[in-house]
């Protein structure tokens, strides 16, 4: 199966409560929170997609699209 | 998201505390249902009172939001008028094994089909921190500040011994395995039991000096094996996780169907 290509971190800010859990947990250390603490993508380029973030967000804030 | 299509999103964001464990099981099941390709209309979710057992308010199914510990009692009335609905009752701790701990060992031990989620995070979360059945031995709690003494129960021998046909045990750590394990109760036939150790940081977390959701995370990481392992043997301390029981066993309401043909053929 070929790697999966990012398309976008969708982050919904609304749902987001800044727990920090896909922070702690992303092997790439791509996520971080913001001064409002929300989760953003600092750094996008590093993602491999793996989607730990995603299935274990509690709020179901954050989802990989990939290409 | 495909699993968006099976939450009433007008609720969202939910009620649940910044890293509640329990948005993650929420998480693991629309995922299993996702993966099982399952109708909406197929799928009754029955839950007690708690903070876990709002979880029946945010998934677009058959809800039923009913009595402290009751669950179950609702569950099998839904189950044995409608066998061919899916019937899964997501429960809190103290709400499947104390309020609800004879509910729990008697539908376990009919074997009527249905899916039972305790979602243990050890304490009464929604109520302020009260101590749980499944609190354990010198934990501290709002009602035990000088430490429990209340030993807690093993949730897997409990439904074990209590004839449950299923029962399995996960954590919010471990998702893919969580989801694997909800997809296999829920398609077996029987009383399935699936225990998942869920963090609660505003309480448990709190009094216990456990650090925060992602550290109690840290902690089901490191201090659970693979049911079976060769680490259990040499760590007797760490908790197993998997599937412990998987057996066939004669269902409830198919038994009671064979009942109903007896009862009808010596009556004409």
């Amino acid at each position: 199966m070929a790697k999966p290509k990012l398309k976008a971190h969708v982050i919904n800010r609304e749902w987001c409560k800044g727990c920090g859990i896909c922070v702690h947990f992303c092997p790439k250390n791509v996520l971080e929170l913001d001064e409002e603490d929300k989760v953003v993508a600092a750094r996008r380029e590093d993602c491999i997609c793996c989607k730990m973030c995603e299935l274990r967000c509690p709020d179901l804030a954050i989802e990989i699209e990939t290409e | 998201m495909a699993i968006k299509g099976y939450i009433r999103e007008r609720f969202f964001p939910h009620i649940w505390c910044p890293g509640c464990g329990h948005g993650i099981v929420l998480n693991s099941l629309l995922r299993a249902i996702d993966k099982l390709g399952m109708s909406k209309n197929e799928i009754v979710v029955v839950s007690g009172i708690g903070c876990s057992s709002r979880i029946s308010g945010y998934v677009d199914f058959h809800t039923l939001h009913t009595l402290h510990g009751r669950a179950l009692a609702f569950a099998t009335g839904v189950k044995m008028s409608l066998p061919e609905l899916n019937v899964i009752v997501p429960m809190g701790d103290g709400d499947a094994l104390a309020i609800g701990g004879n509910h729990f060992i008697h539908s376990a031990r009919r074997n009527i089909d249905m899916t039972a989620i305790v979602m243990n995070n050890r304490i009464y979360g929604m109520t302020g921190g009260q101590y749980s059945p499944l609190s354990g031995y010198g934990t501290l709690a709002t009602t035990a500040p000088y430490t429990n003494i209340d030993n807690a129960f093993d949730t897997v021998e409990l439904a074990t011994a209590a004839g449950a046909s299923f029962v399995a045990r996960s954590t919010t750590y471990h998702v893919q395995q969580l989801t694997k394990i909800l997809k296999q109760a829920i398609l077996h036939e029987g009383f399935s039991v699936v225990e998942v150790l869920s963090q609660c940081p505003t309480y448990f977390g709190r009094k216990n000096r456990k650090g925060t959701a992602a550290d109690m995370m840290e902690y089901y990481k490191n201090n659970t094996t693979p049911v079976g392992s060769t680490a259990k043997k040499e760590n007797p301390d760490l908790i197993e996780r998997g599937v412990f029981v998987e057996k066939e066993m004669p269902e409830y309401c198919k038994e009671y169907d064979k009942i109903i043909e007896r009862a009808m053929k010596e009556s004409s």
